[in-house]
């Protein structure tokens, strides 16, 4: 399994000079497994650029695996040269839209009307197959198995587990931990907090044991407190359940558009100096990096 | 009038309350810092509300691999602001009774009413140019005929009699309505709405819907009024009385629309509806 990033970037792509080494583009993972079908996970800005390197591969087969479709998730969709080009296969996978109840192939199609895009979706010329999942669902991709779990965003949000040949990735997409929303003492307080670790706990055996974590972590300690209820994370939570899920590595990605590099390496100074000894390697996602499992 | 009321109030006392909490559940979902303990508490409060939410989301739409059990667990499990759409989403919509004896089709009405609703909103946002304001357009659109609801659900004998006179031809329901039963549905309407401690200005809406060139101008009463026309131009649902009816001058004035130009500008409205339709169903 070798895993690329391509986007790394949160919210809006952020590009400039002081971005070139963790990236501006918006979230896009490579995960190729097989050489016959390229999993994607997310079709920010990021996956211009990865359309771009799998071309000369072309005719191909792709799986995409959106994990919501806010802008930043799906905005490099339009730009994704396979889609227009007649031969190939494009799968497309995400979740279904409960309030304007729409499923993925309309929420998506609307970002090509007219009005957005001078290219319908309807006009693309590759082989496109739109599906929704429902949540724990497996996909098998040319041996591989993706399966889908809820996360907590502020809209239906689908993290990936992606599993090869005995490696594995988890990918959260964006991800708030749960906050109890009753002080300790209060009435409601313990049952909520037995929710919460419910969900915790199912989230812990979901991921337990994977090679690698990709974990939403846009915020700083300090940032998410007052940016609770915005649906992204800060860094802790998830050491603590990678190291009692047996992870071993963790990249953090989605971040914050005005981090610059220097920024992104401060942050990572500071979760290092505090969790560094913790038997977890940490890593910051950066646009452009490449590895096997 | 004493006498009607006499007769209609007792009826109007027999509906649920609006739940109190549809009113708190518009107001707080119009906020973006909306407070989650505030939406669980009103939420509780309401044992219908709660079991309409709770079966939208184990509903295969939503495709969940946990059962959710409470209000709570649906927070935890899909996030404050996918729980506050759905929640307005069904506050809305769950207000109401639908089932009655006088051969009404009470989902077709509320087609009708929704639509209405949407158009009114629509009106509110576009022509009107109100911002927050536009969801009580929305709402007294939804509500606009609940006093049909009432007749169907109380009174079903006179209410069929009334819905026959009227499609015969000879006279409007409403006028029908005032032979077989004493009252109108739009009298009624209003008589709720006073009871739900709705709005004065959305009970008037109601209260008037059927003639807006009487009494003083009043802004929702015309985009009730014309959206309740447009949507029986495009045979959205059915209200018992379908005959849609050109605007009046001044109403047509003040929202610098006529009917056709106002049918001709909603080309999504089918699409909008298409969304709200499901709702009906839960």
């Amino acid at each position: 399994m070798r895993i690329t990033f391509w986007g790394t970037r949160g919210s809006i792509p952020s590009p400039g000079p002081d971005t070139v080494r963790y990236g501006g583009n918006t979230s896009c993972i490579g995960v190729e497994t097989s050489e016959e079908r390229l999993i994607i996970l997310d079709a920010g800005s990021g996956i211009r650029a990865l359309g771009l390197a799998i071309a000369p591969r072309m005719p191909l087969a792709c799986s995409i695996f959106l994990s919501h479709t806010h802008w930043d998730h799906i905005q490099g969709l339009p730009f994704f040269v396979p889609l227009f080009v007649p031969g190939n296969e494009v799968d497309i996978y995400g979740t279904f839209d409960p309030i304007l109840m729409k499923d993925i192939k309309e929420v998506l199609s609307v970002q090509m009307e007219y009005y957005y895009f001078p290219v319908r979706s309807a006009e693309l010329k590759a082989k496109v197959a739109y599906k929704t999942l429902r949540e724990g669902q497996n996909v098998d991709v040319d041996g591989a198995r993706v399966t889908a779990i809820l996360m907590n965003h502020t809209v239906l949000s689908f993290g990936y587990k992606v599993e090869c040949g005995g490696k594995s990735l988890f990918y959260t997409g964006d991800h708030e931990d749960y906050v109890n929303i009753y002080a300790p003492g209060e009435p409601h307080y313990q049952e909520y907090e037995v929710l919460i670790t419910q969900k915790r706990e199912l989230l812990a055996s979901f991921m337990r044991g994977v090679d690698v974590l990709v974990a939403d972590a846009q915020y700083t300690a300090e940032e998410y407190s007052a940016k609770t209820g915005w649906g992204h994370s800060s860094p802790d939570r998830y050491v603590d359940m990678a190291v009692e899920a047996g992870v071993k590595s963790i990249y953090f990605t989605h971040h914050e558009p005005t981090r610059d590099d220097a920024a992104v390496d401060r942050f990572l100074a500071d979760i290092l100096a505090e969790h560094g000894d913790r038997g977890v390697t940490i890593a910051m996602a950066a646009e452009g990096l490449s590895f096997d499992l | 009038m004493k006498a009607t009321e006499e007769l209609i109030l007792p009826l109007v006392e027999k509906i649920p309350a609006f739940s109190q909490s549809v009113s708190r559940v518009l107001t707080m979902t119009s906020d973006m810092n909306c407070s989650p303990r505030e939406l669980v508490e009103v939420v509780s409060l309401d044992p219908v509300l709660t079991l309409k939410i709770l079966k939208l989301v184990n509903s295969a739409y939503f495709g969940l691999a946990q059962k959710v059990t409470s209000i709570h667990h649906a927070l935890v499990y899909l996030g404050l602001n996918t729980l506050k759409n759905i929640t307005l989403s069904l506050a809305m919509i769950g207000a109401l009774p639908r089932k009655n004896k006088a051969g009404f089709d009470a989902d077709a009405l509320w087609l009708h009413s929704l639509g209405t609703g949407v158009t009114a909103r629509l009106l509110a946002k576009g022509r009107l140019k109100l911002g927050d304001e536009a969801e009580d357009y929305f709402v007294a659109g939804l509500l606009h005929d609940v006093g049909k609801l009432i007749f169907a659900r109380y009174m079903p004998e006179q209410f069929k009699e009334a819905l026959l006179a009227a499609g015969e031809g000879e006279v409007s329901l409403c006028e029908a309505e005032k032979r077989a039963i004493g009252a109108d549905h739009a009298e009624v309407g209003a008589m709720l709405a006073a009871k739900w401690q709705l709005s004065d200005e959305l009970a008037a809406a109601l209260g008037r819907h059927h003639v807006p060139e009487q009494g003083e101008p009043l802004p929702m009463l015309d985009a009730i009024f014309a959206a309740n026309q447009a949507v029986k131009v495009l045979n959205c649902g059915l209200s018992g009385d379908s005959i849609p009816r050109e605007l009046p001058e001044g109403v047509a004035t003040r929202l610098g629309v006529n009917l056709e130009g106002l049918v001709d500008s909603m080309p999504n409205l089918a699409e909008e509806l298409d969304k709200a339709r499901i709702l009906i169903t839960i």
